[in-house]
């Protein structure tokens, strides 16, 4: 759909800071090449200033990454302004001011009697402001959305970067461990990693972490296994470039472009484990406001206070949402090969 | 042909190795000595020398690890702490549910997200299609815990005097207590046929007890409905975007020049090359099926594999964990085996290469 992406005119064919090699290695007959590769680590090939320009471009001109980054930005003001947003600190227990729990929302513009104190989502079950809860909820589902795929993506790049370029007998264990990691079903796993390590934010953003890193070592060593045969890196090597440096920088600046797209999406997917986990009563512990937690501790209450239950669960959609169509955007705008 | 599939199989070995290897090593790894954990406020030094003793954990770990492995191979999986039953035979009881839950939600999964992938990819950008992908993408963002407890309210509280009302919970009507299979055909009661008179809905079905079947059957409905939105939006994204793939080919085009109808281009000759893509999304998806069952289970109150070991978990009954855990990581082996057995017989070209 969108040649211009690989037109050469769209893109500086020698960008200031690269080898002429590298730039000579986008001429057509390798491009082409490139772009029949269906490992999806494609795309590393072009030269990396251009690319981003021209996907900064394409970006915009997608609508589900616009609407993304709109749900995203909602997100990340109320992560950033909550003190100045919720009205009440989110653990502040506001039974002196005449509210019993699990009040179903007051808001005085839809016919809330003036006299009663303004509480737009309600109060949950131990008499705090809900609404309170669930902006200061925003922080630690991003935070902690954000470590586990961080932590995943270094761990994953790294274990990819060395099973690729070493090959042998390092990328068949290695990757013999990552095919035991993932036969698992995700969720199961970090359950289990969860009951071994203990409950709790932290134990639980690693859980996730340690059961998302093959995918990244995966996509990381299939980049580099294309990569590697590519004529700039054989030709670096006949100059004597040492491995490390060849790995460094040659090799891993160009798997980046598959991965950020694939940890865009993978963050949609921590932060549905890690409510998940949370739900379960194995992630964040209350009085903490996390979304998952929240709905947990009000889920039986679901027939008489449904309130409780249905904002925590929008906001644990909203999240997932944002980065699931920021995540699609981004993967059309860099590679319209790598899928719908 | 034989050759692949051998060979298919033999490299699924090491990983199931792998697996009775990790869950091994993650029951070690749980923090507390195992007789404590076990016996609780019983375990005196005494008894726990002598529990150490019996269960051969004063050996050294890789003949612990032997052992070990030659339990899961005789269909050992030790005894449940809490039930004081063998952990075979909790799940011989709770498989069942899992499986028919699961089942279900596949099946939904499958015959409402393929026509929808269909109808969506064969009107390209049209109003349907874009409904249909915005649909989906809120359906694969939706956490199942939240939507089983928001189909609970609606059904059971918001529609409750009408007659789309559902149960919002359990896995029959109270009072209701199916027959098993066996003892109206007078077979031999044993493993075997108590694992299959557990799956309800068939039990009844095949001994006609109509009131049991409708009642097991209402309760799956909800449950079935929230464990099936995620991967039924992902096989219509999935459905969509490889009939696109296959409508741009040439053989299509050729089909179409030949003045065929473009609904036999579509079901006759694009769907079949089409569907190859969504049967391997369709195996992917029984790993997030295990994976939701848990949450489902949980939220439903169904005494399913999900709800038994989120259930150890809390209570800390580690050989149910333990069991439970390799038998449904095994079995998602299992199915990914045979979805690739699938695979190479639907596309010849896999033998091949």
């Amino acid at each position: 759909m969108s040649d211009d992406l690989y037109d050469p005119p769209d893109r500086p064919l020698e960008p200031t800071n690269v080898q002429p090699l590298d730039g000579m290695e986008a001429s057509d007959a390798i491009r082409d090449e490139v772009r029949m590769d269906p490992s999806g680590g494609s795309v590393g090939a072009v030269t990396s200033g251009g690319l981003w320009r021209t996907v900064g471009r394409e970006v915009v001109r997608k609508k589900s990454a616009i609407i993304g980054m709109a749900l995203l930005s909602v997100l990340l003001l109320l992560a950033v302004f909550a003190p100045i947003i919720a009205p009440y600190p989110p653990d502040q227990v506001l039974f002196d001011e005449g509210v019993s729990p699990r009040d179903p929302p007051c808001i005085h513009l839809f016919g809330c009697p003036e006299d009663q104190p303004q509480h737009i989502l309600g109060i949950d079950g131990n008499g705090r402001d809900y609404f309170a809860r669930i902006v200061y909820g925003s922080r630690v589902s991003l935070l902690a959305a954000f470590a586990a795929v961080l932590f995943a993506v270094v761990w994953g790049t790294l274990i990819g970067l060395v099973s690729g370029f070493f090959g042998g007998w390092t990328d068949n264990v290695l990757m013999r461990i990552m095919d035991v990691l993932l036969s698992f079903p995700s969720l199961l796993l970090a359950i289990a990693v969860v009951t071994v390590l203990g409950p709790g934010l932290i134990n639980s953003i690693l859980a996730i972490a340690i059961v998302t890193i093959p995918q990244y070592a995966r996509i990381v060593r299939s980049s580099v296994l294309s990569i590697r045969e590519q004529e700039y890196v054989s030709a670096d090597q006949a100059l004597g470039v040492s491995r490390w440096r060849l790995l460094i920088h040659r090799i891993f600046p160009n798997t980046l472009t598959p991965l950020i797209v694939i940890a865009t999406l993978g963050i949609a997917t921590a932060v549905l484990e890690i409510a998940s986990l949370s739900f379960l009563g194995l992630g964040v512990q209350p009085p903490t406001p996390e979304w998952g937690s929240m709905l947990a501790a009000e889920r039986n209450q679901v027939f008489t206070a449904p309130h409780l239950v249905f904002f925590a669960g929008l906001m644990i959609m909203w999240n997932v949402l944002g980065f699931n169509l920021l995540g699609d955007g981004l993967r059309d705008a860099i590679d319209p090969r790598l899928g719908r | 042909m034989g050759r692949f599939l051998l060979r298919r199989f033999i490299s699924s070995i090491p990983v199931i190795i792998g697996i009775v290897a990790l869950v091994f090593a993650l029951a070690r790894m749980i923090p507390g000595d195992p007789c404590r954990a076990a016996l609780g406020e019983r375990a005196t030094d005494e008894i726990c020398d002598a529990y150490n003793e019996r269960y051969g954990l004063n050996d050294p770990i890789y003949v612990q690890f032997g052992i070990y492995m030659k339990d899961v191979a005789t269909g050992d999986l030790g005894e449940s702490f809490r039930f004081g039953v063998p952990v075979t035979e909790l799940l011989i009881e709770r498989l069942p549910t899992t499986i028919e839950l699961a089942a279900a939600a596949l099946l939904l999964a499958v015959i409402v997200g393929v026509p929808l992938g269909i109808i969506s990819g064969s009107r390209h950008n049209s109003k349907t299609d874009v409904v249909t992908m915005v649909g989906a993408n809120i359906g694969v963002s939706m956490p199942v815990f939240w939507l089983g407890l928001m189909l609970q309210y609606v059904f059971a509280v918001f529609l409750r005097d009408t007659p789309l009302a559902l149960p919002p919970s359990g896995k029959l009507a109270a009072g209701l207590i199916p027959v098993p299979f066996y003892e109206v055909w007078h077979l031999p009661v044993n493993g075997l046929t108590e694992f299959l008179s557990e799956f309800t809905m068939a039990n009844a079905l095949v001994t006609f007890q109509w009131e049991v079947f409708q009642s097991a059957f209402v309760h799956l409905i909800l449950p079935a409905v929230a464990l099936a939105t995620i991967p039924m939006a992902i096989i219509a994204r999935m459905t969509r975007s490889s009939l696109l793939d296959v409508l741009g080919l040439d053989y299509v085009r050729t089909a179409r020049a030949k003045g065929l109808p473009e609904r036999s281009v579509i079901l006759k000759h694009a769907l079949r090359n089409a569907m190859l893509p969504v049967v391997t999304i369709i195996g992917l998806s029984f790993g997030l099926l295990l994976g939701g069952a848990i949450l489902t289970e949980t939220i439903f109150n169904l005494a399913g594999v999900g709800k038994t070991l989120f259930d150890a978990i809390i209570s800390r009954d580690y050989t149910v964990v333990q069991g439970f855990t390799l038998v449904v990581a095994i079995s998602f082996v299992i199915v990914n085996l045979l979805v690739d057995l699938l695979y190479t017989y639907l596309d010849p070209r896999v033998r091949v290469s």
